[in-house]
């Protein structure tokens, strides 16, 4: 029992930070039906930035914050006008093929211009352990559920609270209403894509301790993002958390009470189930075809 | 067709069969490789450029294509039963993965048909006892034809050319049929097409389960090929690779295929000369690409048409006023 416990736990860490990539991915989706082919890379490439000005003797706290603009500069900005902008009005294949090409492209350049080793990375919380009635927790697993709980309720309340947000909501409902209601649509959307920086650089500080930083650490990463949030309702973005969750935790069960072998295929199988059963995802609302 | 679409193809033609001899046998290799993906991405194209279907799964059928072959030729049946069975069993795998596009279309539909290759490569690699798991299967031999065998590089290139050549002019023949009508009706518009007496679902169904009959026939052809075969090449990457060799060559365009292979297959080998950054190069390439032609390589010749059109037309209206004012 306690062992089960400890799996939770530790499964709910590592979901909370697939569900940090999956509310990027369900944002911009949402926001300009962009299909980001590389967002495990939008999570590798923060990482690096970071270990790059660590290693020039930067605070972790000092290059996050640094990491912070230059990733929303680069992958915020830089992204949207350089491969969204061009591509939107050809519809989604080609931006799938462009995202593919851009994720090949982020993984072998730093592969090529830095590094192919995997190198360690400061941890936030560092290591102790509490005992809690014979379970023991790690602070590191704690602390990340935490912050990323935080960092998904704090968007969620950005996008439902503030007028800002709920034009960004207006943005991806209804383009055309609105640009009639006199909202800036491109800023809106630019708005999105910075969430999504801002996301992927605060799971790099995240899952970079445990991973460690390499190249193709953002491969798995972001298969489990797109699975989560379809799991959870590509709509609402309470469901990237309860999808990622649900994969993380589901994972580590099912690595040690089935077979380690076959631990990729469970997010799979979850998957599946709720495309046969609920296409629109656990907490998303069901969208009607249109002619 | 016109007539310089005939010509085109016979130089090419002429081209494919009197290049490879003077190749080496790396050269002979790629070229191989290349057909056995126009092959695939054929299938991929039909289901994807030519039904309007999502399929992030094309290798497993690739996979499952060549471990059948491999499996088979591994129990003592011919190479002549192995094609045939992995063809038929990737037909059927084919119209069960064409159930999820009933119920869920676009990024849905991505991510079952890429959750399916997952589940596939797991397979591979997992059970030993079938497919050797990391291990893989070595020693497949190549198929032999009336007493004639296809054993070396270039007896193996020219039979993969003439499979490749039959199968193509299969999918030319189904495409002008009423079959392929009915999947680009499913494609530009499926409620409209269920309106006018299409099966929809049937058609969905079959574009799926044909275009994995291509994936599997490659297959059996790739194993052959290399005669060692592991679950490396028939991951999620792989299919990620096709699908973007369909939309970088153009998707409903016949011969998009023939051009994105290339791009996927020979243009990295091309880039070599810049050593450890031609991954980076060519992921670069794939972007510039899109964002230059957003349809594929095969649209320049109707973007140029449609230039020559718009300014054909500008002429007219000139022509027409300068008429109207010198009437005046």
């Amino acid at each position: 029992m306690t062992d089960f416990i400890q799996l939770c736990v530790s499964g709910m860490a590592t979901g909370s930070i697939y569900a940090l990539a999956a509310l990027g991915f369900t944002l911009l989706w949402q926001a300009s039906g962009t299909i980001n082919f590389a967002q495990g890379e939008f999570v590798m490439l923060p990482a690096f930035v970071m270990l790059a000005l660590l290693e020039h003797g930067a605070g972790l706290g000092t290059s996050f914050v640094a990491c912070l603009i230059i990733v929303t500069l680069v992958l915020g900005l830089g992204f949207k006008k350089g491969i969204v902008d061009p591509l939107f009005k050809f519809g989604m294949m080609p931006i799938v093929v462009a995202t593919i090409g851009l994720s090949i492209a982020m993984r072998n350049g730093v592969r090529a211009g830095y590094s192919a080793e995997a190198f360690p990375f400061p941890s936030l919380f560092g290591d102790s352990i509490f005992r809690l009635a014979g379970v023991s927790v790690t602070l590191v697993d704690i602390g990340t559920l935490a912050l990323a709980g935080l960092i998904v309720f704090a968007v969620q309340s950005f996008i439902t609270r503030t007028v800002t947000g709920r034009a960004m909501q207006a943005v991806a409902q209804n383009t055309e209403s609105a640009t009639v209601l006199g909202i800036n649509v491109p800023r809106m959307i630019f708005y999105t894509f910075a969430i999504n920086a801002v996301l992927a650089c605060a799971a790099a500080l995240l899952v970079t301790p445990t991973y460690l930083a390499k190249f193709d650490m953002g491969e798995s990463l972001g298969t489990k993002a797109f699975f989560a949030a379809i799991i959870g309702g590509f709509n609402n973005s309470r469901g990237a958390l309860l999808g990622g969750v649900l994969v993380g935790v589901a994972e580590n069960l099912a690595a040690v009470y089935i077979s380690p072998a076959y631990k990729d295929a469970v997010a799979l199988v979850i998957f599946m189930i709720v495309i046969l059963f609920k296409p629109q995802g656990l907490l998303g609302k069901p969208v009607e075809r249109k002619v | 067709m016109k007539k310089w679409h005939w010509l085109a193809m016979a130089v090419a033609l002429m081209a494919l069969v009197a290049i490879p001899p003077f190749l080496k046998n790396y050269g002979v290799y790629l070229f191989t490789t290349w057909l056995v993906f126009i092959l695939a991405t054929m299938g991929l194209n039909l289901t994807v450029g030519y039904a309007g279907q999502k399929s992030l799964g094309h290798a497993a059928f690739f996979g499952i294509g060549a471990y059948t072959v491999a499996i088979l030729m591994k129990a003592g049946f011919s190479w002549w039963f192995g094609l045939p069975a992995a063809a038929a069993l990737c037909f059927v795998l084919g119209l069960i993965l064409g159930f999820p596009a009933l119920r869920v279309q676009t990024i849905y539909l991505a991510f079952a048909t890429l959750g399916f290759n997952t589940a596939a490569w797991l397979v591979m690699r997992n059970e030993e006892k079938l497919t050797g798991g990391t291990f893989g299967i070595n020693n497949i031999a190549r198929p032999s034809l009336f007493g004639f065998s296809f054993d070396g590089n270039l007896a193996f290139y020219y039979f993969t050319l003439a499979v490749t050549l039959i199968f193509a002019v299969l999918l030319w023949l189904l495409l002008r049929s009423p079959w392929g009508k009915a999947f680009k009706a499913l494609r530009d518009n499926p409620i409209r097409a269920e309106s006018l007496g299409i099966d929809i679902r049937g058609y969905t169904l079959l574009s799926f389960a044909i275009g994995a009959v291509y994936a599997g026939i490659a297959g059996v052809l790739y194993a052959s090929l290399v005669q060692f075969i592991e679950p490396g090449p028939f991951a999620v990457s792989s299919s990620i690779m096709m699908y973007l060799m369909v939309v970088v060559g153009g998707p409903g365009y016949f011969f998009g295929p023939v051009l994105g292979a290339a791009v996927g297959m020979i243009l990295p080998e091309w880039l070599r000369f810049a050593q450890g950054w031609y991954l980076f190069v060519f992921g670069t390439a794939v972007i510039l690409l899109m964002i230059w032609l957003p349809d594929g390589l095969l649209s320049i010749p109707d973007r140029l048409k449609a230039r020559r059109e718009a300014r054909a037309a500008s002429a007219a209206r000139t022509a027409s006023a300068e008429k109207l004012g010198g009437a005046t």
